[in-house]
């Protein structure tokens, strides 16, 4: 029963929340989704956590994803033990990455005063899931392998089949407590992204990329609005 | 031909007391909120000196503004491929400790403490942290102190004078200063616009106003590092970045600024400048020489039939195009050339115009002899024995801008990317103003000293009046003159009013069911 609950109603629930949350937060509560930054408090530490941090968890978060998206690309991959290897230990130098940035974050957190200071409950929470979640990832990357190639085989078809509204957990149910654990905990921060500062992810800028250097907002169609025959056609403005 | 128009300022430097009534008009108006207390969107700062943020204009510690890059510009510390690559961490950023750290006092430990044998004190404690801390630096830390070693001494505009010009600065007896209020300058190329990741800043079409939408801000900061006068700040509570309003609201009620509108000094004014976006880029990427020039060559002359006509084409209201007219702005920086941006070789296009300050240039470092002029005055008034510390003979007045207490490069380093010819040219004005006022109320002058130093200048005694009256005597509605249109239309820079047109009374508090297509 309990199994149903963590790894098929958790699951639904987890996406559900997370997506209305989401939509709710960004287009209602707009104000509070901020990557809600304390470098202007301290700057020095951050770097030793923050990017390292960042940029392991995007490796191994799109890792997942693609191995989750394209099982067969993956295993075919894996096929020559070469390969395997390099996937492997890249994935891992990843998430000691990971480690090592979430544990100078934390340290951060709790020594730096100015830092406690715009700290919330919420803040400790995730980071202490966040923690768990990549210390049971290392785990299992060195004590059940190789990782890589049961995922997809094995786990990626559950998802798959939680995707299709068909769940099969026969498989899920046999895994060993650690990967049960973390595939709770995974979920478990899907489910909570809208209640934390991990909303911000949604809100990577880039659409920078594309767009030209200046912006200028007209609040009335300028041109139009001398013309009597224009002046009330409903264009609203683009800034509220 | 893109004609805009731009609400742009004029602060008079000769004028300003340095009372921060400006700051803390701002402040509690706008800033004064938790995350806020380090911000002053309006700041006084003492000339020499290092300002606030400290040594911001250096930006080869801030990275701020433009820098050329061939023929075009780029952002010094920010834009795409730079704030991408440094969103995890900006190493560009200042920190808090730059500004300083907000600070109260408990005051309750004076009242509540219980009987001892000591006076109970107030201990000063940190408004992030709540906890006790020693004080630093606050707001205007360096006021006044010219010749200080940590402030004077640091300020970044001192980089290319010559030993002895700085020593002549400094030496104790002969020490001046002046204050520098700044706002952001509402920039016509501006980087903090240019460098938002989240595209949350934005000019507003209608009067250029500079603002950050706060529901659109993520934090990544990226503004703070790029606008070289540090006039966007980071919320450390809320998360968002913050800068000056220039007090829209105010301004769409037709209500001048608050920090101008308090303006003890009246140094203050505000008024509307049509000019030609088509120009940005040229102006933007001139060469440091040229790029006052190019600048105020944007700015539109808004009698010029050919101007009305492409402004109205454009959609800028006529109420706009008089208030161009009557502009005091537009008399101060295009007709007299009388005003400068404050570093133009940031590139960001600055729209607040600075009247450079005569009177640390004029007071002279020569030896002169004041006897004469000592006794004309009364018995207090003149006891006055040093001869060479203010040249008060009227004789020389003119010629004491080249050999100046305050190096012209000084000048010239803040408010013409080190081009000398261009402040004196406005300091001489102003001089010949001063010389053809004095002539008329006190006569002193030799008539022909004053026609020489007038025609040397391009004024006529009539616009040496007309400069004098709106320096010295302008009413309100002189110095503030905000195009009227926007009172009637403000609602409409906030929701479409065409929505609620045909609704009767106070509205339909609920929409209606649908009916027809
Ligand atoms: S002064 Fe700074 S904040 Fe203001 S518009 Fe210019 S670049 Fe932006
Ligand atoms: S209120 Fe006016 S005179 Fe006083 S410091 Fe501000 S700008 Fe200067």
């Amino acid at each position: 029963m309990l199994n149903l609950f963590l790894f098929v109603g958790l699951p639904y629930m987890a996406f559900i929340v997370c997506t209305v949350g989401i939509v709710y937060r960004y287009r209602r509560k707009g104000f509070t989704v901020s990557s809600l930054s304390s470098q202007f408090l301290e700057g020095k530490e951050l770097f030793w956590g923050s990017v390292p941090f960042h940029i392991g968890i995007l490796v191994v978060f799109f890792g997942h994803l693609t191995t989750f998206l394209v099982p067969r690309a993956t295993l075919a991959w894996n096929s020559i033990p070469v390969r395997l290897l390099i996937l492997e230990v890249t994935a891992f130098t990843f998430g000691l990455t990971v480690l090592i940035g979430l544990a100078a974050l934390m340290y951060r957190r709790f020594t730096t005063p100015r830092v406690r200071a715009v700290t919330t409950g919420m803040d400790i929470v995730l980071e202490g899931l966040l923690l768990a979640q990549v210390v049971f990832g290392l785990w299992i990357a060195l004590g059940y392998r190789w990782g890589a190639s049961w995922f997809a085989s094995d786990l990626s078809p559950y998802l798959w089949s939680l995707v299709k509204l068909s769940p099969e957990t026969t498989a899920v149910f046999a895994l060993p407590w650690v990967i049960k654990a973390h595939i709770v905990g995974a979920f478990t921060i899907v489910l909570i992204i809208p209640f934390t500062r991990l909303i911000h992810f949604f809100v990577a800028p880039l659409n920078y990329i594309a767009r030209p250097y200046q912006q200028v907002i007209w609040n009335w169609d300028r041109r139009a609005i001398r013309d009597p025959g224009t002046a009330w056609s409903p264009t609203q403005p683009r800034n509220n | 031909m893109d004609v805009r128009s731009q609400i742009s300022m004029v602060f008079h430097l000769d004028k300003c007391i340095g009372c921060h009534t400006c700051s803390i008009a701002c402040k509690n108006i706008w800033t004064d909120r938790k995350g806020a207390e380090y911000m002053w969107w309006n700041n006084v700062e003492t000339k020499p000196g290092t300002g606030y943020p400290s040594k911001w204009e250096n930006q080869d510690i801030y990275k701020g503004g433009w820098e050329k890059d061939g023929d075009g510009i780029q952002l010094k510390g920010a834009g795409k491929a730079k704030g991408l690559g440094n969103i995890f961490h900006n190493p560009h950023l200042p920190v808090i400790d730059d500004y300083y750290e907000p600070f109260t006092y408990k005051y309750l430990n004076l009242i509540e403490s219980p009987a001892g044998d000591d006076q109970p004190t107030a201990r000063p404690i940190s408004m992030i942290t709540g906890e006790p801390m020693d004080i630093k630096m606050g707001p205007n830390w360096d006021d006044d102190l010219s010749g200080s070693p940590d402030y004077a001494r640091n300020d970044p505009n001192l980089e290319n004078l010559t030993p002895a010009e700085r020593d002549a600065m400094f030496d104790l007896e002969r020490m001046a200063f002046f204050y520098l209020p700044r706002i952001c300058n509402h920039c016509l190329n501006p980087a903090c616009v240019a460098s938002c990741p989240s595209g949350a800043i934005y000019k507003r079409g209608e009067d250029g106003i500079v603002l950050i939408n706060q529901s659109v801000c993520r934090g990544w900061r990226m503004c703070v590092t790029a606008c070289p006068y540090k006039k966007a700040y980071y919320n450390w509570s809320t998360g968002k970045s913050e800068k000056c309003i220039l007090c829209y609201p105010r301004i769409e009620a037709g209500h001048a600024p608050a920090c101008m509108h308090s303006c003890v000094g009246r140094i203050r004014y505000l008024g509307v400048l049509l000019y030609d976006a088509d120009q940005i880029e040229r102006a933007a990427s001139a060469d440091d020489t040229e790029v006052v020039g190019r600048q105020m060559d944007m700015i539109l002359d808004p009698f010029d039939p050919d101007v009305i006509a492409a402004a109205k084409a454009n959609g800028v209201a006529d109420s706009t195009i008089d208030a161009a007219q009557k502009s005091p702005v537009f008399r101060f920086v295009k007709t007299w050339k009388l005003a400068l941006p404050l570093h133009p070789e940031f590139r960001t296009l600055p729209m607040l115009f600075y009247v450079p300050p005569l009177l640390p240039v004029m007071a002279s470092v020569k030896s002169v002899d004041n006897s004469t002029q000592a006794e004309k005055m009364n018995e207090t008034a003149k006891y006055w024995p040093d001869n060479w510390l203010y040249d008060t003979t009227t004789k020389s007045m003119f010629g004491t801008i080249d050999d100046a207490r305050f190096p012209l490069q000084y000048m010239a380093n803040l408010f013409s990317a080190g081009d000398t010819k261009e402040v004196a040219d406005r300091l001489k004005k102003l001089m010949a103003v001063r010389l053809h006022r004095r002539q008329v109320t006190v006569g002193d002058v030799q008539p022909e000293a004053v026609a020489a130093a007038l025609e040397s200048t391009d004024l006529t005694p009539q616009t040496a009046d007309d400069i004098y009256y709106l320096t010295s005597l302008a009413k309100f509605d002189d110095r503030f003159v905000i195009p009227a249109a926007h009172r009637e239309q403000a609602i409409e820079l906030m929701e479409f009013a065409g929505d609620v047109k045909g609704n009767t009374g106070f509205g339909f508090k609920a929409g209606t069911a649908k009916r027809g297509p």
